[in-house]
C-alpha cells in the first residue's frame, strides 16, 4: 500500500502534512487497550455500581419512565440495517429508513391530531427550545410566554437557546397546579412569539389545554406550542383539538430505555402551514422512474447542508434509531391499546394518589386530574424521606425542590406510575413511604 | 449495453405498503396487564371535556405481521454491516457489537437519570472517565458530554463564545467560515443569533490569509474549522491562524467531525483551538442509527469553562462522584438531563478496548487507507476524468472532481454515484464541499481492508469505461435497487410527508 501511495512509511504521511509544532510527540496519557472480554467485565462492574430499575421498586419519572419495551424492539433495533446505516442520503438504498420516518411521521400526526410531522429531533426539553425558535423565525416576536408547569429542564433550555438570538422568557405562576389563567391572558400581548405550556404538566395536572389555547389567541397572535407526554394521547384531548399549533414532546416512553437520560428522541408536529419552518428531516412520498411508490428525504431547502446559514435549524444527526422504536412500540400498542394502556396508568394513579394522600404528613400538591404522575407534599425532609425508602428498596419518586430549585416545591414529591407497577407495588410504596415519613418526624420531633 | 429495465428485480415486484395499510380491525399484538385497583367513574378521573373523543388511528396489527413488516423494510435499506460506506465526513466505521452488549446492561440501560447521583456511582465514573479520555485527546482540559449530536454542540460552543465575550463587556456580532465547512457551521452561527462572514480557500485548500486578516476585527466573536478540513487537508497555516484569530480577542472554534484523521497524533489544544466539539458516533464509533442517535461533547480550554453547560461530572475530595449544578456563569442546560449516556457507554467501551495506541493506530490506518485509495484512484483510467481537486496527499479522506467527467464523458457525479449502488457500494458524499465543482468526498475509513479498497477502486474504473462506451447506462442507474431514481422535485412541490387514512 505504501508502495502504492509513494511513501517511505505511514508516518511519511503526517510528517508531509502535519507542521512538526503541532503533531504530538508522545503516547496520549490514556489506559492501554484490552480485549473484548477484559472491556465487558469491566463495563459489567460499572453496571453494577448503579441502582437500576431493575434493583429497586422505583417510582421516577419527571421527564423520563419505567415502561416496559417488547421484546420485539430490541430484535429490530439490533438489526444491521436499521443499526448501522447513516442519514438516507441515497433513497434508493434506503427505502427501508425512509418509510420507517414516513409511518413515524403519520403516528405521531395521529398521536397529536396535527397533519405535519418530522422524523425527529433530540429529545424533549430541546425540542421545546425548536419550536420556540420556529415561532421566533414565523412572526419575530420579542418573547415567550411559558407555564411554570413546564418541566424545569424544558424551561432552561429554552433560556439557554432564546438568549442567544435575544429573546425574552416570561414565566406564567401556577395556581392550584395548573398554569394561572388571569396571568396567562395579562403576559400574552401582540409582541409575544410564542405560548407554551405542558400537557400534564410538569406536577402531573391535566392543564384545560383548549381555554389556555383559546386564551393565548385571544390576548395575541402567539404561536401556541404544548410539550404533551405522547403516552397520555391515547385518552387525553390531543393537542390539534386544543388550539394548538405545535406539539413536542419527549418520545422515550414510547418504546425507548431509560438510558440514564438518552438517547430517546423529540417529536416535533404542527399544522400545516408551519411546515416549510420546521426543524429536521422529513421524509415524504414520490414515484421512482418506472412509477413505483418510494421514499425520499423532502423540504431539503429548509436544512443547514443545503441552505446554510438560511436554514430553519443546525440539527443534521437526529434520533432515526430511537424513533424507529417509537413507531414500533405504537404499532404494538394499537388503536385499542393505548387507550387501554392510558385508562389503565390513570385508574392506577389515582389510586396512588388516594392511598398516598391518606398517610399522615402527606397531601396532594394540587387537585387536578393527574394520568400517570402525582405530585404530594410531605411535612418531613424528603432526601431524608427517600433515604429511609431506599434502605427497603424503594424508590419513593423525584425531590420535587431539589429538581426545580423553587422554594414553593419544599417538601414536593414527584411520583411516576407505569403499568410496571402493579397495584400492590402502590401498596408497598404506601406502606414504605408511609413508615419512612413517621420515623423521620418522630426524629425531628424528639 | 444499456441494461434491460423492464425485467422486475423480487425486491422490486414488492409494492411499499405502509404498516397502517395493514392489519384488520379487532388484531392487536399489545395485551393490557389487568386493571387491579378498584373501578373508580371516569368523570370522575378526567373530565370528558378533557378526554379525547376518538382514539388516534393507529395500526391494528399482530406481533407477527409487526415483525414481518419491518423484517421487510430493513431488507429495502443498504447498511454498513453488508457493504462499503465511504461516506466522507461521516466516519462510517466497524461498530463492535461487544458495545450494543454493555449498553444494554440493565445497570446502564435501566438507570433513570434522576437517580440520586450517590446510587449512580457507576454511571458517573463512566462519564468522568470518558470526560478525561476526551480532554486528553483534545489536548483541552474541561469536557461537558451534554450535547447530543455534532450540531448540538457546535451551539454549545458558539453560545459558550458569546458568553465568553459578554462576560467580558463585548458584544462580537461575527463568526468566520470557511467555504469548505459542514453547512452546520453557518446554520449554527443563525441559531446562536450571530452573523456568518465566509472566508475564502487557498489554491492549498486551506484558509486564505490575507482574506483572514482583511475580515479579523473586534467584531469577530470566533472562527469555526474543521482541521483536517472537509477537503482531507491539514491547513499549514493552523498557527498563524491561530494567531491572527487570538490577536483580534476572538475564540477558535473546532468542529470535531474530522478527528478521526488525527487522535494520538496531533491535538487541537495544542494547535490552539479554544473549544472542539466531538462526534462520537463518527470517531467512536457509535452505530449510526440512519440518521442517529449522535452525541456531541464539547472540550474547551480554561478561559471558557466557567460558561460550561451544567450539571458538570465533578469528582469529590472524597473519591465520590456528582452532578454539580452551581455553576453560576454557565450558559445553561442544552438539553434534559446529562445527555446521551448510552452512546457515552458505547465510546467509552471503544478507548477502553483501543487504548492510547489503538487509537492512534485507528487513525494511523484511516489516513492510511484513504491515501491508498487515492493512490488507486489517481491512476490514469481515472484521475483524468475524477481528478483530486486540492493537495497531492491526504488525511482521512479526499475529495475529487467530477468536472471533466462530466464534461468528457457526459455523466455527473450523481450519475457515477447511482452507478455504484449497482456495484454493491455505498455512494462517497456528493457535491460537498460546494467549491469543488461535481465533488465526490470519499471517507474509507480504517476498518476497511485493501481488498474492499481495490474492489472499488475498480468498480469506479469500470464505471468510467462502461460511460466511454454508452454514458446512458450510468445517466439511468441503478438498476437493481428496490425502487430506481425517485422523482424528488415532485415530493418537494406536493408533499406528501404522511399516509391517508
Amino acid at each position: 500500500m505504501l508502495a502504492a501511495i509513494g511513501v517511505p512509511s505511514v508516518e511519511a504521511l503526517f510528517d508531509r502534512q502535519i507542521p512538526e509544532a503541532v503533531r504530538l510527540r508522545r503516547p496520549l496519557e490514556l489506559p492501554a487497550g484490552m480485549g473484548e472480554q477484559e472491556v465487558f467485565a469491566h463495563l459489567r462492574a460499572l453496571a453494577a455500581r448503579n441502582v437500576s430499575a431493575e434493583d429497586e421498586l422505583s417510582f421516577l419519572g419527571a421527564g423520563m419512565y419505567d415502561h416496559y419495551v417488547p421484546a420485539l424492539i430490541d430484535m429490530l433495533m439490533e438489526r444491521s440495517e436499521f443499526l448501522t446505516p447513516y442519514t438516507p442520503y441515497q433513497p434508493e438504498i434506503s427505502q427501508g429508513g425512509l418509510q420507517v420516518m414516513f409511518e413515524y411521521q403519520t403516528a405521531i400526526s395521529e398521536l397529536t391530531a396535527l397533519p405535519v410531522a418530522n422524523a425527529s429531533v433530540y429529545e424533549g426539553p430541546s425540542a421545546v427550545a425548536a419550536a420556540g425558535y420556529l415561532a421566533k423565525l414565523h412572526n419575530g416576536g420579542r418573547r415567550f410566554v411559558i407555564s411554570a408547569g413546564m418541566h424545569p429542564h424544558s424551561i432552561e433550555t429554552l433560556r439557554t437557546h432564546a438568549h442567544g438570538y435575544g429573546m425574552e422568557v416570561v414565566e406564567v405562576p401556577l395556581l392550584d397546579g395548573v398554569t394561572d389563567s388571569d396571568a396567562w391572558t395579562r403576559a400574552i400581548d401582540g409582541d409575544t412569539s410564542a405560548a407554551i405550556f405542558a400537557q400534564p404538566n410538569f406536577y402531573g395536572a391535566v392543564e384545560d389545554a383548549a381555554a389556555l389555547s383559546e386564551a393565548a389567541k385571544s390576548a395575541g397572535n402567539p404561536v401556541v406550542i404544548a410539550q404533551v407526554d405522547p403516552i397520555t394521547l391515547g385518552i387525553l384531548a390531543p393537542p390539534g383539538e386544543c388550539g394548538v399549533d405545535v406539539a413536542v414532546g419527549e418520545g422515550q416512553p414510547l418504546g425507548n430505555r431509560l438510558d440514564f437520560g438518552g438517547p430517546s428522541f423529540g417529536f416535533f408536529a404542527a399544522r400545516e402551514e408551519y411546515l416549510r419552518r420546521m426543524p429536521g428531516r422529513i421524509a415524504g412520498e414520490t414515484k421512482d422512474v418506472d412509477g413505483r411508490r418510494g421514499f425520499v428525504l423532502t423540504l431539503q431547502t429548509r436544512e443547514q447542508h443545503i441552505r446554510r446559514e438560511k436554514a430553519t435549524s443546525n440539527i443534521c444527526t437526529a434520533q432515526a434509531l430511537n424513533a424507529l422504536a417509537g413507531v414500533v412500540y405504537l404499532t404494538w400498542l394499537g388503536r385499542r391499546g393505548i387507550v387501554e394502556l392510558g385508562e389503565l396508568l390513570l385508574a392506577r394513579t389515582h389510586y396512588a394518589r388516594e392511598m398516598l394522600s391518606a398517610l399522615a404528613g402527606v397531601e396532594p400538591l394540587h387537585s387536578q386530574p393527574v394520568i400517570r404522575e402525582l405530585a404530594l407534599r410531605i411535612d418531613a425532609d424528603v432526601a431524608a424521606v427517600k433515604r429511609r425508602c431506599a434502605a427497603a428498596g424503594v424508590n419513593p419518586g423525584v425531590d420535587l425542590q431539589a429538581l426545580t430549585g423553587r422554594e414553593e416545591d419544599r417538601g414536593g414529591l414527584l411520583v411516576a406510575i407505569t403499568e410496571q407497577r402493579s397495584r400492590a407495588d402502590i401498596d408497598r410504596l404506601t406502606e414504605v413511604l408511609g413508615a419512612a415519613i413517621a420515623a423521620e418526624r418522630e426524629m425531628v420531633a424528639v | 449495453m444499456t441494461p434491460v429495465t423492464d425485467l422486475e428485480l423480487p425486491l422490486q415486484r414488492e409494492r411499499a405498503t405502509t404498516i397502517f395499510e395493514k392489519g384488520a380491525p379487532g388484531r392487536r399484538a399489545f395485551l393490557c396487564p389487568e386493571l387491579d385497583v378498584p373501578k373508580v367513574d371516569a368523570e370522575a378521573l378526567l373530565p370528558k371535556r378533557f378526554r379525547r373523543a376518538q382514539p388516534p388511528r393507529l395500526p391494528e396489527v399482530s406481533e407477527p405481521e409487526i415483525v414481518r413488516h419491518y423484517v421487510g423494510l430493513s431488507k429495502r435499506n443498504f447498511d454498513l454491516d453488508s457493504g462499503f460506506y465511504p461516506l466522507g465526513s461521516c466516519t462510517m466505521k466497524h461498530n463492535p457489537r461487544l458495545h450494543e452488549r454493555v449498553a444494554a446492561l440493565p445497570g446502564h440501560a435501566r438507570l433513570h437519570p434522576l437517580q440520586d447521583p450517590e446510587r449512580a456511582q457507576g454511571a458517573l465514573e463512566l462519564m468522568w472517565n470518558l470526560q478525561a479520555a476526551l480532554a486528553e485527546i483534545s489536548g483541552l482540559p474541561h469536557v461537558s458530554l451534554q450535547p447530543s449530536a455534532g450540531s448540538h454542540g457546535e451551539l454549545a460552543g458558539v453560545l459558550l463564545t458569546r458568553a465568553y465575550h459578554e462576560a467580558r463587556g463585548e458584544q462580537r456580532h461575527k463568526v468566520l467560515t470557511p467555504d469548505t465547512a459542514h453547512g452546520t457551521n453557518p446554520a449554527t452561527v443563525t441559531m446562536a443569533g450571530l452573523e456568518v462572514v465566509k472566508l475564502a480557500t487557498n489554491p492549498d485548500g486551506g484558509v486564505d490569509l490575507d482574506d483572514l486578516r482583511a475580515k479579523a476585527d473586534a467584531d469577530v466573536a470566533c472562527l469555526m474549522l474543521t482541521n483536517p478540513n472537509t477537503l482531507g487537508l491539514f491547513d499549514q497555516n493552523i498557527q498563524e491562524i491561530a494567531a491572527i484569530v487570538h490577536e483580534v480577542g476572538a475564540t477558535l472554534y473546532y468542529d470535531g467531525a474530522n478527528l478521526n484523521a488525527v487522535m494520538g497524533l496531533s491535538r487541537p489544544g495544542d494547535m490552539g483551538f479554544d473549544i472542539v466539539h466531538f462526534n462520537l458516533h463518527k470517531s467512536f464509533t457509535q452505530p449510526h442509527g440512519g440518521g442517529g442517535p449522535g452525541s456531541g461533547p464539547i472540550a474547551v480550554s480554561d478561559r471558557i469553562a466557567p460558561y460550561l453547560p451544567r450539571p458538570l461530572v465533578v469528582r469529590r475530595d472524597d473519591g465520590a462522584y456528582d452532578l454539580d449544578y452551581e455553576r453560576e456563569r454557565s450558559i445553561g442546560r442544552l438539553r434534559g438531563f446529562q445527555g446521551n449516556y448510552g452512546c457515552f457507554v458505547r465510546a467509552y467501551a471503544y478507548i477502553r478496548s483501543l487504548g492510547a495506541d489503538g487509537l492512534k493506530d485507528a487513525s494511523e490506518t484511516a489516513v492510511l487507507n484513504a491515501n491508498y485509495l487515492l493512490a488507486r484512484l489517481k491512476e490514469k483510467s481515472v484521475a483524468e476524468y475524477l481528478p483530486l481537486a486540492y493537495g497531492e496527499l491526504c488525511l482521512h479522506e479526499f475529495v475529487l472532481s467530477g468536472g471533466p467527467m462530466k464534461r468528457e464523458l457526459q455523466i455527473k457525479t450523481l450519475d457515477l454515484a447511482k452507478r455504484l449502488l449497482d456495484f454493491g457500494f455505498h455512494p462517497p458524499t456528493v457535491y460537498f464541499p460546494l467549491l469543488v465543482e461535481e465533488a465526490l468526498m470519499v471517507e474509507p475509513t480504517e476498518t476497511e481492508t485493501k481488498e474492499t479498497l481495490d474492489a472499488f477502486a475498480d468498480a469506479i474504473a469500470e464505471i468510467l469505461k462502461e460511460a466511454a462506451a454508452d454514458p446512458e447506462i450510468a445517466q439511468n442507474a441503478p438498476y437493481t435497487t428496490p425502487v430506481r431514481r425517485l422523482d424528488e422535485v415532485a415530493a418537494a412541490k406536493h408533499p406528501v410527508i404522511r399516509q391517508a387514512l
